[in-house]
């Protein structure tokens, strides 16, 4: 592990970056149109995470081994949300009222 | 001759089973990487529900967003991604031997995380005072009061999760601050605060998440 | 000069169990090896506790009006399955087997986390406690699948508690599996690669990722029920526009891998044996070896098909079932591998092969009924059926409970010391076999032909086979009472078993029976794979 790697400027860089990405997603949720508003606020909401997950817990410097636990984790999260929906978008959800 | 190996052990920061601290080092990396991936699928639970009743009843989700307090909100969202900084430089810090300093920004992460619950906590209280509480005499004026239930039990079970999980790792953070100054971290040896920034960074991207989920679907406050 | 000469001898080295008899130096113990005993005791105790619930369940049903009111056989029949599954099944092999053999089998001096796993035990044993005050104060009736919203809104019995409980002991098996994960990857010995590990160990590392990715599902799951139940509101609730099946789908994400947790490390103790007791490395250590990642992976991609029936859509019911199918393929490539392992082998029919022996077979059987049921046109007819049951009971009892019997014959000399007789291993593990099928058998006759499961009472014309079940379930309890009663005698009375009694291969088998506290004197180098029998001299009579 090369601890070296990451400096604090990096790490100033990256804070500026998630506040600016906070503002950029709060604008983004005016968007008149849901769905957009939706994905663009998951999306902003992913960049920052693998912004946090790269740079602040060191992933960017880390063993494969660790990639590999922690993309196991996002995977399975995965499976049970594509699991769950693909029976209720199929299944003509939500029943009439 | 004692040789580095057992001095360490009689210090108590080599524990018995282990052969070096390098073998200790990357197991409790390990099983704390594992550990986070657990916490993951905890949260995801409540995250699948969420997101097929968001699908089903967007409009009363959207409706009952609104009664959200989007400000306060937001305001948490900057204080919890600067206290990962701090954590950030705190475990920088560490990786230098230098305790002090990490006593400091984990002292000022712990702060920033006060702050939040304070915040937190002011919500809870503003949504009890409006009849929000889905439990608690729930009075909803709009046209979708049932699925604003349904709504408000996911926020305050997902955000309740949350701060339990805020308030452990408090203590944690509290806990390595101490211990940095006790002097107990050096440059060779400093993974629990390494760890301890792990599960605050996770406690901040579930955060990250729960944001937009919550406030972002109706930002009008 | 001593009367018993080997005892003698026994006690001149220290081993884990004299080291010190206090009750604080058990209770307190990091030892891996202590930590399994005390696994084993609980786990022992709880499985005669869900046994009973069974038997009493069972007498029953001699009858078809029955002979108890219909709320007590509820409450009976969810007692059974919420202590059998979540108290006895799913920690069973992992927890005793696993925590003592692991560090042995890879070189280790222990876990990677020796505190965690002491925590592990106290937290089962809490979780435990909870559950029982639920079942002391009046039970629950739910079943223990906690369909809502009867559970969450209807039952009057005591599920909160409960469910507080298996959400307690959930954490046990995280810890577990995590500390096993974290163990494999960073304490093998030198030279002991991945390619170079006995199957036991990746059973139990498949095992470990399913215990660390599904138990967190159920946890937030049983949350959710707990919070309706104190609360009155809730998710599941279709008043609000809730909608009971997303807690089928939450429930059965971590317990269809659940089954998966209870059977892979059975597989991996059936490796163990049958190829020391055939004399033979196991064919196609590759395939098995990945198998068991395999079967660990699809196994979370299948639990639709617990839902065939309950209101999930076509599509997805489509879905589920292919995928139920595929999830066939690793199984049957090991039974055919261990298969292929007996083939041309020196077999020797001690116990723990018999009980190996009897899993294949079982096995088999309980998994081709379950492709049965994976098809949805067989499924909508016998869903909810004592087919299911069967099908089930054949795989948990007939598999796994024959492979946890069978892991602790082969490896009851490492752990005391001791041997146990064998002529009475042998009988047990042919009561066993025969009163299962007495038991089992009738029960898919019985689903096939339309008899509901979880009825206190049923049509007259099904009692002979009943009846018949009834009598093969006496004649397994008395098989599982043997192995008590031997085992413990043993303890005092067995002759010394010494380092090696069956002539394995693998690490744990290189040091003392019962091992020193450390495990090893010097930490041993690998140098050769796992299974090299053709290497070694031929065992021993």
């Amino acid at each position: 592990m090369n601890h070296a790697a990451i400096q604090p400027r990096t790490y100033l860089v990256v804070y500026i970056v998630l506040l600016v990405l906070l503002v950029f997603t709060i604008a983004g949720a005016y968007i008149p149109i849901h769905v957009l508003a939706t994905v663009v606020a998951f999306v902003i909401a992913t960049i920052k995470a693998i912004l946090i997950v790269l740079y602040f817990m060191h992933v960017k410097e880390s063993s494969t081994l660790v990639r590999v636990f922690g993309g196991a984790g996002l995977l399975w999260l995965g499976i049970l949300i594509a699991g769950t929906l693909h029976d209720y978008l199929a299944r003509g959800w939500p029943p009439p009222p | 001759m004692p040789d580095e190996d057992t001095i360490l052990t009689r210090e108590g920061i080599l524990a018995e089973q282990f052969d070096d601290l390098a073998q200790q080092t990357e197991a409790g990396t390990l099983g704390m990487w594992i550990f986070l991936a657990t916490e993951l699928l905890l949260f995801g639970g409540l995250f699948t529900g969420y997101i097929s009743y968001r699908l089903a009843y967007f409009q009363g989700f959207h409706e009952a967003s609104g009664h959200l307090y989007f400000t306060l909100g937001s305001i948490n969202t900057a204080v919890l991604l600067t206290s990962s900084y701090f954590v950030a430089l705190a475990v920088h810090a560490a990786r230098q031997g230098r305790s002090r300093a990490v006593s400091g920004w984990l002292l000022g992460a712990a702060g920033l995380g006060a702050v939040f619950l304070a915040i937190k906590a002011t919500e809870y209280y503003l949504e009890y005072r409006e009849h929000l509480v889905p439990w608690m005499d729930f009075q909803f004026e709009g046209a979708y009061p049932a699925h604003a239930q349904l709504f408000f039990i996911f926020y305050f079970l997902m955000t309740g999760l949350h701060a339990v999980h805020m308030l452990v790792g408090m203590a944690l953070l509290l806990i390595m601050a101490l211990l940095a100054r006790l002097g107990r971290f050096s440059a060779e040896y400093h993974n629990p605060v390494e760890l301890t920034g792990l599960y605050w960074h996770f406690v901040d991207i579930v955060w990250v998440f729960l944001y937009p989920a919550f406030y972002l679907l109706n930002p009008h406050s | 000069m001593s009367v018993m000469p080997y005892t003698a001898e026994l006690h001149s080295h220290e081993t884990y169990l004299n080291r010190s008899y206090t009750l604080r130096s058990w209770l307190l113990t990091k030892d891996h090896k202590r930590i399994a005993i005390l696994y084993m005791g609980s786990i022992t105790l709880f499985f005669v506790l869900g046994g009973f619930a069974a038997l009493l369940m069972r007498i029953n049903l001699l009858v078809p009006a029955g002979f108890m009111a219909p709320d007590l056989y509820n409450k009976l029949f969810t007692m059974h399955g919420v202590i059998m599954v979540f108290f006895f099944l799913v920690p069973s092999v992992p927890v005793t087997a696993g925590n003592f053999v692991i560090p042995l089998m890879i070189g280790a001096r222990d876990l990677a986390f020796p505190r965690l796993n002491l925590a592990s035990w106290y937290i089962f044993v809490a979780g435990f406690l909870v559950t029982a005050c639920a079942l002391v104060a009046g039970g629950v009736d739910t079943g223990w699948t906690f369909y809502a919203p009867f559970s969450t809104g209807y039952s009057n019995t005591f599920v909160f508690l409960t469910v507080l409980g298996i959400f307690i002991s959930g954490f046990s098996s995280i810890l577990t599996g995590l500390n096993f994960i974290v163990t494999v990857h960073t304490m093998r010995a030198p030279g002991l690669t991945w390619f170079r590990l006995p199957l036991f160990i990746w059973s139990l590392y498949a095992t470990s990722i399913i215990l660390v990715l599904a138990t967190p599902v159920l946890a937030i799951t049983l949350v959710m029920v707990a919070f309706e139940r104190v609360t009155g509101v809730g998710i599941f609730n279709p008043a609000l526009g809730g909608d009971p099946v997303l807690f089928q789908h939450l429930f059965w994400f971590y317990s269809h891998p659940a089954v998966y947790i209870m059977i892979l490390p059975g597989m991996g103790v059936v490796s163990e044996i049958v190829a020391c007791f055939s004399r033979h490395c196991v064919f196609g250590y590759k395939f098995v070896a990945f198998a068991s990642l395999a079967i660990a992976l699809l196994g979370f991609l299948v639990w639709g098909h617990h839902m065939f029936v309950a209101g999930e859509s076509i599509y997805a019911a489509l879905v589920f079932s292919f995928l139920s199918y595929l999830v066939a393929i690793p199984s049957a490539i090991k039974v055919f591998n261990w298969t292929a392992t007996l083939y041309q082998g020196s077999i020797r029919l001690d116990t723990p092969m018999l009980y190996a022996l009897g899993f294949i077979g079982l096995f088999t059987m309980g998994g081709v009924t379950g492709l049965f049921v994976a098809a949805l046109g067989v499924d909508v007819h016998v869903h909810d059926t004592y087919f299911i049951v069967a099908h089930f009971h054949y795989i948990m009892v007939g598999s796994m409970v024959m492979g946890y019997l069978g892991a602790i014959h082969y490896w009851w000399p490492k752990m005391t010391g001791k041997m146990y007789p064998e002529w009475w291993g042998r009988f047990s593990a042919f009561t066993i076999f025969m009163g299962f099928h007495l038991t089992f058998f009738p029960q898919f006759v019985l689903g096939y032909l339309g008899m509901p499961r979880r009825y206190a009472t049923y049509d007259p014309q099904f009692q002979i086979l009943n009846v018949l079940s009834t009598a093969g379930a006496s004649i397994l309890g008395v098989g599982y009472v043997l192995p008590l009663c031997y085992l413990l005698w043993s303890f005092k009375y067995g002759s010394d078993a010494g380092p090696n009694p069956w002539g394995a291969t693998g690490l744990e088998w290189q040091t003392p029976s019962p091992p020193p506290t450390h495990n090893f004197e010097r930490t041993p180098v690998v140098t050769q794979g796992a299974y090299a029998y053709h290497e070694m001299e031929p065992a021993g009579a």
